[in-house]
C-alpha cells in the first residue's frame, strides 16, 4: 500500500527525481525553486542517489549541461524560476530541437521588473513556444506524479521531447501537503531505464546540433511541429497507464460541474482548486456555473477544450500573465483560437488575475463571473481586464 | 554519400536532425561561397607551404609536381593564402560564372 506522508511539495518533487533514477542534475538556485535543488543536493551528497550533481554558474549552463548529458544518454533534470528561466531560454529551444527528453520543473514566478519573487505565469509564457511538452499542475501530488509521467512520456521513441512541469511558486512549492508516495518497485516497472534513440558515443560517431541552411530549416520545423502535436495519443496513454497503477487518472482538460453550466470558469494551475470552491458556493445559490481546468499547455489540447466548453454560453478565462500590448492573457488567446472555427461558440471574457502572487480568493472568482456575465449580457462579448487593480 | 539538403522531405529527417553519417561534411561544397579564387603563378612559387599551413579550410593539397594547389570544391575564397604567400605567387581573381 502506498504511503501517504505530509511533506513540503518541493521535497516531494526532489524525492520523485530520486525515485526516477535520474543520472544528472544540474541547477542554479533561485527562489522559489531553491528547496527542490537543495534537497537533491543533500540526497546526492549523502549517497542516497547515484547521480552527478553539477553546481553551475548560471541557468544557461544548467540547461547546457542537461543537453550535453542527455545527448550521451543520461537521464537529466533541472529546475528553475523566472529570471533563471529567462537566462536559460536560449537553451530550451536547443533541447527541444535536438529532441532530448530532459525534465525541468519550473516553480513559476513573476518576471522582473519590478523585481518580484512571487507567483504568476509570466515566466512560463515567455517560453511558451519553445517546443517542450508543458504541463501546469494543480497540487503537490500532481508534481510528484508528473516526474515519473514526464520521463516515461518524453523518453518514448514516439515522443522524444523535453518536458516542463509548471508548478506555482510558493503556492505549491512551499506548502506542506499530504503526498502519496509510490513504492520503488512500481516506479521501476512504470519507468524503465532510458534507451536513447541517438546518443553521443565514440563507437558510433554522429553529429548533433548541426547547421541548417534555409533549404532545409523549414523541413526540420515541420518535423518538430508534427511530432509534438502527434505526441497527444502517447500523452493520454501514459496518463492512462499511470492511472491504472495509482488510481490517479489525469486528463489534458478537466471539468468540474461543467456539463450543464451556462458560464464556465477556465483556469490553469493551482488556482483551479480555489475556483472549484467558488463554483460550489455559486451552485448553492442556484447559479449555472462550472469549471474547466487546463492541465496540458503544449501540445495544446484543442479537441478536449472544445468538448469541455462549446456547450456553454459564456467562458470566463483567468490568466496569470499579461501579453503586454497584445490581445489579453495568453490562455484566453489560445482558447479563442481553439473555438474560432465553430459556428456556435461561447462568448469569452478574459481576466488577468493573481499576478505576482496577489491572492485570488473564492469571492474573487464570484466577482469575476458576476462582472463577465453582465458585460457579455450588455454586448461586450470579447472583454479583457486586469482584475482587482486600484483605480 | 548523403543527398543535398534541398532534396530532403520533412518525413525523411532523422529525429533531432542528427547527422548519422560521420565525416559527411566532406561532401559539402563550400566552394560555392567564393567570389574570388586563388591562382598560383608556379614561376614564383618556392614550395614553402605557407598557403597549405594557413588555409583555414584545409583546401590546399600537395600535387605530384610538389606544388600546393587549392581544391576549388572547398576553397571559400577568403584570400588568406594570397596574403600570406611570401613571393606573392597567389593572386585572387574574380570567379566568373
Amino acid at each position: 500500500m502506498a504511503k501517504r506522508v505530509g511533506m513540503e511539495v518541493s521535497i516531494a518533487a526532489a524525492e520523485a527525481v530520486k525515485q526516477a533514477n535520474v543520472d544528472v542534475i544540474s541547477a542554479y538556485p533561485i527562489t522559489p525553486q531553491t528547496h527542490i535543488v537543495e534537497h537533491l543536493s543533500e540526497i546526492v551528497a549523502n549517497g542516497e542517489m547515484d547521480a552527478e550533481f553539477f553546481c553551475v554558474e548560471s541557468e544557461h549552463s544548467a540547461m547546457s549541461i542537461c543537453i550535453g548529458s542527455e545527448a550521451t544518454g543520461a537521464r537529466s533534470f533541472t529546475c528553475t524560476s523566472a529570471q533563471g528561466l529567462a537566462l536559460m531560454a536560449e537553451m530550451t529551444y536547443i533541447a527541444s530541437g535536438l529532441r532530448l527528453p530532459i525534465l525541468m520543473i519550473v516553480a513559476n514566478r513573476t518576471l522582473s521588473a519590478p523585481l518580484s519573487i512571487w507567483n504568476d505565469h509570466s515566466d512560463a509564457m515567455m517560453i511558451r513556444d519553445c517546443g517542450w511538452v508543458q504541463y501546469f499542475v494543480e497540487n503537490g501530488q500532481e508534481v510528484y506524479d508528473h516526474v515519473f509521467i514526464s520521463y516515461r512520456l518524453g523518453e518514448d521513441r514516439k515522443v522524444l521531447f523535453p518536458v516542463i512541469i509548471n508548478m506555482d511558486g510558493f503556492i505549491l512549492s512551499h506548502v506542506i501537503e499530504p503526498i502519496e508516495l509510490i513504492e520503488q518497485e512500481k516506479i521501476d516497472q512504470f519507468l524503465p531505464p532510458y534507451q536513447p534513440l541517438h546518443q553521443l558515443h565514440p563507437d558510433k560517431p554522429i553529429t548533433m546540433g548541426a547547421f541548417a541552411l534555409p533549404a532545409i530549416f523549414a523541413e526540420t520545423k515541420k518535423a518538430q511541429e508534427v511530432a509534438l502535436r502527434g505526441s497527444m495519443p502517447k500523452i493520454l496513454e501514459v496518463w492512462k497507464a499511470f492511472g491504472d497503477m495509482t488510481g490517479r487518472y489525469y486528463q489534458p482538460v478537466e471539468t468540474y460541474k461543467a456539463e450543464d453550466a451556462k458560464t464556465l470558469l477556465v483556469t490553469m494551475g493551482s488556482i483551479g482548486e480555489t475556483a472549484s470552491v467558488a463554483i460550489d458556493k455559486m451552485r448553492e445559490q442556484g447559479r449555472s456555473v462550472g469549471l474547466v481546468k487546463i492541465r496540458l499547455w503544449r501540445p495544446f489540447p484543442f479537441e478536449a477544450l472544445k468538448q469541455a466548453t462549446l456547450h456553454a454560453k459564456n467562458l470566463v478565462v483567468i490568466d496569470r500573465a499579461v501579453s503586454v500590448g497584445g490581445p489579453g492573457g495568453p490562455v484566453a488567446s489560445e482558447v479563442k483560437a481553439a473555438i474560432y472555427g465553430e459556428v456556435l461558440r461561447p462568448s469569452i471574457y478574459n481576466f488577468v488575475a493573481g499576478i505576482s502572487g496577489r491572492d485570488v480568493a473564492p469571492i474573487d472568482f464570484i466577482k469575476m463571473v458576476d462582472k463577465a456575465e453582465i458585460e457579455i449580457e450588455e454586448g461586450r462579448k470579447d472583454g479583457y481586464e486586469i482584475y482587482g487593480v486600484r483605480e | 554519400m548523403t543527398k543535398p539538403e534541398s532534396e530532403w522531405t520533412w518525413k525523411e529527417l532523422p529525429v533531432g536532425n542528427v547527422i548519422l553519417e560521420p565525416g559527411n561534411a566532406s561532401s559539402y561544397r563550400t566552394g560555392d561561397w567564393k567570389s574570388f579564387k586563388p591562382i598560383l603563378n608556379k614561376e614564383l612559387c618556392i614550395h614553402c607551404g605557407l598557403c597549405y599551413i594557413f588555409c583555414p579550410d584545409m583546401a590546399y593539397n600537395l600535387d605530384a609536381e610538389g606544388y600546393f594547389i587549392s581544391d576549388l570544391y572547398y576553397c571559400k575564397g577568403c584570400g588568406i593564402c594570397s596574403k600570406e604567400c611570401p613571393t606573392r605567387a597567389i593572386t585572387m581573381v574574380v570567379e566568373e560564372e
